[in-house]
C-alpha cells in the first residue's frame, strides 16, 4: 500500500474500521392488501440493494459511484442505521450494527457514525438556530451539558468548519448552500465521530463552492483522522476525495478498485461507460461515446447479469447467469464473465481518462 | 462577415422591489452567429438564466428589462407586443428547459403537445402534423414512435422527456433554441446521449444554440464560444477553447482551477475565497474585486467594460493594463 502513503491516516493499518458484507435491502412496493385481494396482483418486492460487500480502512475514504437508482443512498443509509438491512451485515470495529435490535444498543454506534446529507436546504431545521442544531448531538449523547461548555463547543465547531461562532445566533436561511453545508459538517462532527457518511455532499452546490467544501472535508479528514464512505455520482469528484472506489449498478456492485486502478485500467464494461461519460475538459478532441439505453426498472430487473441489455459484449450467458466477484490480478474485484473468460480485452487508459495535465490547468 | 443572428445589447434586467431596484444583468453585450452554439456559464445567481428567459420574452413578473436592446435578425424583439412576441416564440427561437416534466403539459399526450404546436406555427392539417411529429419523435431517437406518440409524458423517462422537450423545440425549425441546463437533471451516461442529440440535430438544421449551464464539461464539448457571467455581468467571452485552457479573467481562472479533474493528483483544489455578493450589495468597480487575488486600486473605483484580448473580451482591468502597455 506504498501509492497510499501520501494520503490521510495512512499510519492507521489494514485493518477494516467498517466491512459491510453480503448487504440487503428490500423494500415492499407492493399495493395495498386490500387491493392485491381483489386485483389478484402479487406482492412486488424491490430490491434497491443485493450482496454489496466492501471493507473500509481506518482514515480511508471508500466511494460508491453510479446513476440515480443504483443504490448507492440506500446503502449509505443501512450503513448508518437510518434502514434496517434486510440481509447481511454492517460490522463497525468487530460488532455487527445491522443486526441491533434497539435504540439503546444503536446509541454508542450512532455517536461514532455520522451521516452528511445531500440537500442543505432539508437536512436543517428551518426554526432553530445554528446554535441549537450544532448542539443537538452534544445534548443527545450527553457530551456537554452545561450551557457554557456547550456554546463554547458549538463556536470550536464552527470555527472549525471555517464559519463565525458569531453565526451561531442566526437561523439556516441567513446562509447560502455552501455554507449550510458546512454547518450540516459541523454538527455532524460535534459527536466527534470516527466515520461520517456522506451522500452526495456536494451536488447540490456550485462549483466553486464545491472546491471550498471538498477542501474542508479532506482537511478535516486528515486532522481527525476521520474515516469516509463517500457517496457520488460525479466522477471527477470521487477521483479527488477517494482512496478505494466502488462501482453500482442496479443494487449491486459491479467493480471495487483502488482509485488509480479504476480510472486507469476499468475492468467493467458498466465502468468503461461511466468514464466515458466523464464531459471532456482537455479539449483533446476526444469524443463522448454516447450509450444506448437506460437503466432498467429493479423492481422487474433483467435475468443473468442486470447490465446485460446495455452492454456491447453480453453473450448467452449473460442473459442467464449473474456474474459473481472475483479477484483479477490488478487488485480490481470485478463481477462481469466477459472480464472472467477474457472475452474483453484490458485497457489502458493512462492518458485518455486523465485529460487534464497539470501544466495544462490553470490556477 | 456575416451579420450576427441574435445581438443582446447593452441589457439591463431589473427588479423593483420596495427598498428599491435591483439590479440582476447589467450591462450585457453579446451576439450569436447563425448555427454557432454560445455556451453560458455561470454560478447560481449570476444571472444567466434571466438573459436566456429576456431573450424569449418570458420574464417573470416583476422582473423587466430596464434598458438595451435584443436583436434577432436585424429586427428588434425585447419591446415586442405579448401577441407578436408568441410568433417568434416557438417559429423562430425554441426553449428547453432544466425540468423535462415541467415544460410538458402532464395531462396531453406527448403528440398531442407536438401536433398542437406545430399546427400553432404552420398550415398543416392535423394528418400532416401527425406524421411529422412521428418524424421529429424518431429523429430524437424514440423507439417505436408511431406507438409512443400517444403516451403521456409520466410514460416516458427522464431522458426519454428531455427528448420529447428537443422534439417540441425543433418541430418548426427555429432559427434559434435557448437551452436552459437541459442536462443538468439527467445522469451522466444520459446527459451523453441528450448532447450529442442536440448538437447532431443543431448541425443538421443549421439552428444556432444558446446554452446556459453551470457545467464548464458541458460548454467544452459543445460551445463554439463562451460567454462567463459573474454577479449579472459578463466576465469574459471567447472561443471555447481560449476559456476553458487559457482563461483571463481571474474569476474564470479559479473557476477552472475548482474543477476536480481526473488524473491529477491535488491535495486541495484551487478556491475562490469568499460567495458571490448579494444584488443588494454588489461592490462598487469591479463585482469581483473582494474576493479577486489580483484586485488593485482601479479595481475598487470603476468597473471595467469588456475590452479586447485575444479573441475574446474580458471585463478587467489588468487586460487593459497589458494593452496600454502593449501601446507604449
Amino acid at each position: 500500500m506504498a501509492d497510499a502513503a501520501g494520503t490521510a491516516g495512512a499510519d492507521q493499518g489494514t485493518h477494516p474500521l467498517l466491512r459491510v458484507a453480503g448487504l440487503a435491502k428490500h423494500f415492499d412496493v407492493s399495493k395495498p392488501f386490500l387491493n392485491r385481494l381483489f386485483e389478484g396482483e402479487k406482492r412486488q418486492i424491490l430490491r434497491a440493494v443485493q450482496d454489496v460487500s466492501f471493507d473500509i480502512p481506518s482514515g480511508r475514504t471508500f466511494s460508491l459511484v453510479g446513476e440515480s437508482g443504483c443504490g448507492k443512498s440506500t446503502v449509505a443509509r443501512s450503513v448508518v442505521g437510518l434502514y434496517r438491512p434486510s440481509g447481511g451485515s454492517v460490522v463497525f470495529e468487530g460488532a455487527d450494527i445491522a443486526s441491533l435490535k434497539t435504540r439503546a444498543a444503536m446509541k454508542p454506534f450512532r455517536r461514532r457514525l455520522q451521516m452528511i446529507f445531500q440537500d442543505p436546504y432539508a437536512s436543517l431545521n428551518p426554526r432553530w438556530r445554528v446554535a441549537d442544531i450544532v448542539a443537538e448531538p452534544l445534548r443527545a449523547h450527553r457530551i456537554e451539558t452545561e450551557a457554557g461548555a456547550v456554546k463554547k463547543r458549538v463556536g470550536d465547531l464552527l470555527t472549525q468548519v471555517g464559519l463565525d461562532p458569531k453565526d451561531a445566533a442566526k437561523y439556516p436561511h441567513e446562509f447560502s448552500g455552501g455554507q449550510r453545508q458546512r454547518i450540516s459538517i459541523a454538527r455532524a462532527l460535534a459527536s466527534q465521530p470516527d466515520f461520517l457518511v456522506c451522500d452526495e455532499p456536494t451536488s447540490a452546490l456550485d462549483v466553486s463552492v464545491q472546491a471550498q467544501n471538498l477542501n474542508l472535508m479532506k482537511d478535516l479528514q486528515r486532522r481527525l483522522g476521520l474515516t469516509y464512505l463517500f457517496i457520488s455520482h460525479n466522477l471527477a469528484v470521487v477521483y479527488h476525495m477517494s482512496d478505494q472506489v466502488g462501482v453500482m449498478y442496479l443494487g449491486r456492485l459491479v467493480e471495487v478498485a483502488e482509485k488509480r486502478t479504476l480510472f486507469r485500467f476499468p475492468q467493467h464494461p458498466y465502468t468503461r461507460l461511466l468514464l466515458d461519460t466523464i464531459p471532456n475538459l482537455d479539449m483533446s478532441g476526444r469524443q463522448r461515446e454516447p450509450v444506448a439505453g437506460e437503466v432498467p426498472n429493479p423492481i422487474n430487473p433483467p435475468p443473468g447479469c442486470p447490465f446485460h441489455p446495455r452492454c456491447p459484449h453480453a453473450n448467452d450467458r449473460c442473459r442467464v447467469e449473474l456474474p459473481l466477484a472475483r479477484p483479477t490480478d490488478g487488485g480490481t474485484e470485478v463481477a462481469c464473465h466477459a472480464v472472467e473468460e477474457g472475452r474483453l480485452p484490458a485497457e489502458d487508459r493512462g492518458t485518455a481518462a486523465a485529460p487534464a495535465l497539470e501544466d495544462e490547468r490553470p490556477g | 462577415m456575416a451579420a450576427p443572428l441574435l445581438s443582446v445589447e447593452n441589457l439591463r434586467i431589473e427588479f423593483p422591489t420596495r427598498r428599491g431596484t435591483l439590479v440582476a444583468v447589467d450591462d450585457v453585450s453579446f451576439h450569436i452567429d447563425p448555427g454557432e452554439v454560445l455556451g453560458v456559464v455561470g454560478e447560481s445567481g449570476a444571472g444567466k438564466s434571466l438573459t436566456g428567459a429576456a431573450i424569449i420574452g418570458l420574464l417573470e413578473p416583476p422582473g423587466r428589462i430596464g434598458d438595451g436592446r435584443v436583436v434577432l435578425e436585424g429586427r428588434r424583439i425585447d419591446n415586442l407586443p405579448y401577441n407578436e412576441m408568441r410568433r417568434v416564440r416557438g417559429r423562430e427561437i425554441g426553449a428547453i428547459f432544466q425540468d423535462p416534466l415541467t415544460s410538458l403539459n402532464p395531462l396531453y399526450t406527448v403528440g398531442r403537445q407536438l401536433v398542437e404546436t406545430i399546427q400553432t406555427h404552420t398550415d398543416m392539417n392535423s394528418a400532416q402534423a401527425r406524421r411529422r411529429a412521428i418524424e421529429l419523435l424518431a429523429e430524437v431517437g424514440i423507439p417505436a414512435p408511431d406507438r409512443r406518440i400517444d403516451g403521456y409524458p409520466h410514460q416516458f423517462s427522464g431522458g426519454m422527456r428531455q427528448r420529447v422537450v428537443i422534439a417540441l423545440a425543433l418541430c418548426v425549425n427555429p432559427r434559434l433554441i435557448i437551452a436552459d441546463e437541459p442536462t443538468t437533471a439527467l445522469d451522466v451516461s444520459i446527459q451523453a446521449q441528450i448532447l450529442a442529440l442536440l448538437k447532431r440535430l443543431c448541425r443538421d438544421h443549421g439552428t444556432a444554440v444558446m446554452l446556459v449551464t453551470h457545467d464548464m464539461g458541458v460548454i467544452a464539448e459543445t460551445a463554439d464560444r463562451v460567454a462567463v457571467m459573474y454577479a449579472g455581468r459578463l466576465a469574459e467571452i471567447g472561443p471555447v477553447h481560449d476559456v476553458v485552457k487559457h482563461p483571463r479573467h481571474p474569476y474564470t481562472v479559479g473557476l477552472m482551477g475548482s474543477i476536480p479533474g481526473i488524473g491529477t493528483e491535488v491535495e486541495s483544489l484551487t478556491q475562490i475565497e469568499g460567495n458571490m455578493p448579494r444584488l443588494t450589495d454588489i461592490p462598487p468597480g469591479c463585482a469581483f474585486n473582494p474576493r479577486c487575488p489580483r484586485a488593485f486600486d482601479l479595481c475598487r473605483s470603476t468597473r471595467p467594460e469588456p475590452m479586447p484580448a485575444g479573441e475574446g473580451k474580458v471585463a478587467c482591468w489588468l487586460f487593459a493594463e497589458e494593452e496600454a502597455m502593449a501601446d507604449g
